[in-house]
């Protein structure tokens, strides 16, 4: 039986395997680089509609945000890649990448920027309408600012979790970074490719994870 | 016949679902189980670590805190491949159901730790203070005055967190876990019918949904105390 180094951490197979995998991180960083703002601008509609005080627009937001909080990404995936072709549209795996996760990242940012923007006392947007701003630029240069800063940790955590998901396209044969080390895996028939996958999403994603560590923590301490 | 009988035809199939629905009900108490496993070993390893790491021991800390970041930046479904594909090599062949429940176990703990430690320094040192000088040894201020103050302000994250990592059990179905969506799946590939793919959604929808529910009620419920 060969040792754990060479059937771990074979470094021959990682070399060979290495473009592959840096072509599939490439992937990767272009769908977190599209993911990541059509997250976001969908999360600040939700947040911005919500401040309405009609019930009929408020009703709706929150229910669409939680039944995509409670709807695993996956099986959004699933249905979308799987199902819908079924009803005659076959929208491919990046489009159905694209707009599952958009839907699930939207509810998510918009449920955080909504608690941001909801943490900023009323007397800040009295305060900068009674100076003449009008009611976008107060929310866009005095409220946003502030609520961004409040949610902070949670902004951070969560385009984090937008990284890691990215990982589910790998199962709708998108080639990222996980589906090409699965790829090398299965033509090498040695687990390395995998292994050094996870080295590069730690090494990717640590500082983050460092940062958002900190945030949280200062955030602790100044209550 | 009109689209709309058609598309009903083709997406609420009735004799297709009817022919499922125990494969689903079947996959949604897999799902539970897996869930509830996850929840229940996840917590008490972070709670566990949290404790240890109360103690200050200088280099355990530093260990914790390597495991913390480690299993918050590895996305689970690259741990569940890793534990899936990559541990047989070195002569332990995990099932699909332990690869998936042990790999978020430990996401679920690395979070459920940090979430613990900060409610834990959330406490103030005045608390602890006070206890001991009560005569209260140090576990017994742990157990008795500083825990209870902690795990307060640590439901609404510990809820919310819980929530998207048991939601990560639809991973198993990469890895031959016949729960929800797997069972979902293979009766979609039987019947060349998407209707299984609803009724698993629908499956979801009624596990998940009472969750989140109840995850906004802890918020609001906790809210004062923050």
């Amino acid at each position: 039986m060969p040792g754990f180094a060479e059937t771990f951490l074979n470094l021959a197979i990682m070399q060979a395997a290495l473009p592959y995998l840096l072509q599939g991180l490439w992937t990767t960083l272009l769908l977190v680089a599209l993911v990541v703002p059509l997250g976001i601008a969908g999360g600040l509609a939700v947040a911005l509609l919500y401040r309405s005080p009609r019930r009929r627009v408020r009703w709706p937001l929150i229910l669409y945000v939680d039944f995509f909080r409670a709807f695993p990404p996956l099986v959004l995936l699933i249905f979308l890649y799987a199902g819908l072709p079924f009803a005659g549209l076959e929208i491919g795996a990046f489009t159905a990448v694209a707009i599952g996760f958009f839907l699930n990242t939207s509810a998510y940012y918009g449920e955080v920027l909504r608690a941001g923007i909801e943490s900023v006392p009323r007397g800040q947007m009295e305060a900068a309408r009674s100076t003449g701003l009008s009611a976008g630029r107060a929310m866009a240069w005095v409220i946003l600012p502030q609520a961004v800063r409040n949610v902070l940790p949670d902004l951070v955590g969560n385009t984090l979790e937008v990284v890691k998901l990215t990982s589910l396209a790998s199962v709708v044969a998108l080639p990222e970074l996980l589906f090409a080390a699965r790829q090398a895996q299965s033509l090498t028939y040695n687990p390395s490719p995998i292994v050094l996958a996870a080295v590069i999403y730690f090494v990717l994603l640590w500082p983050f994870v460092r940062l958002l560590s900190r945030l949280e923590h200062r955030m602790l301490a100044a209550r | 016949m009109s689209q709309w009988d058609r598309f009903a035809e083709t997406f609420f199939n009735g004799a297709v679902m009817a022919r499922y629905l125990p494969d689903i009900v079947a996959g949604f108490f897999v799902t539970v189980w897996l869930a509830v496993l996850v929840f229940l070993a996840g917590l008490a390893l972070g709670l566990a670590l949290a404790l240890v790491r109360s103690l200050r021991v200088r280099p355990l800390n530093a260990l914790i805190v390597l495991y913390v970041d480690l299993f918050r930046a590895l996305p689970p479904l690259v741990i569940i491949v890793l534990l899936y594909f990559a541990m047989p090599n070195a002569g332990w062949s995990p099932s699909g159901f332990v690869a998936t429940w042990l790999a978020l176990t430990l996401v679920l703990s690395a979070f459920a730790e940090e979430i613990f430690w900060a409610g834990i320094l959330a406490v103030p040192k005045g608390q602890w203070e006070a206890a001991r000088s009560t005569g209260l040894g140090f576990a017994a201020t742990l157990g008795w005055v500083v825990l209870p103050q902690a795990v307060r302000v640590t439901i609404p994250p510990l809820t919310n967190r819980t929530i998207a990592i048991t939601k990560g059990t639809a991973l198993g179905s990469v890895v031959a876990v016949s729960e929800i969506l797997a069972s979902a799946q293979t009766a979609v590939s039987f019947s060349f019918n998407p209707s299984p793919l609803m009724l698993g959604a629908a499956a979801y929808i009624v596990l998940f949904f009472p969750v989140v529910l109840f995850g906004r009620w802890v918020e609001t419920r906790f809210a004062w105390k923050r």
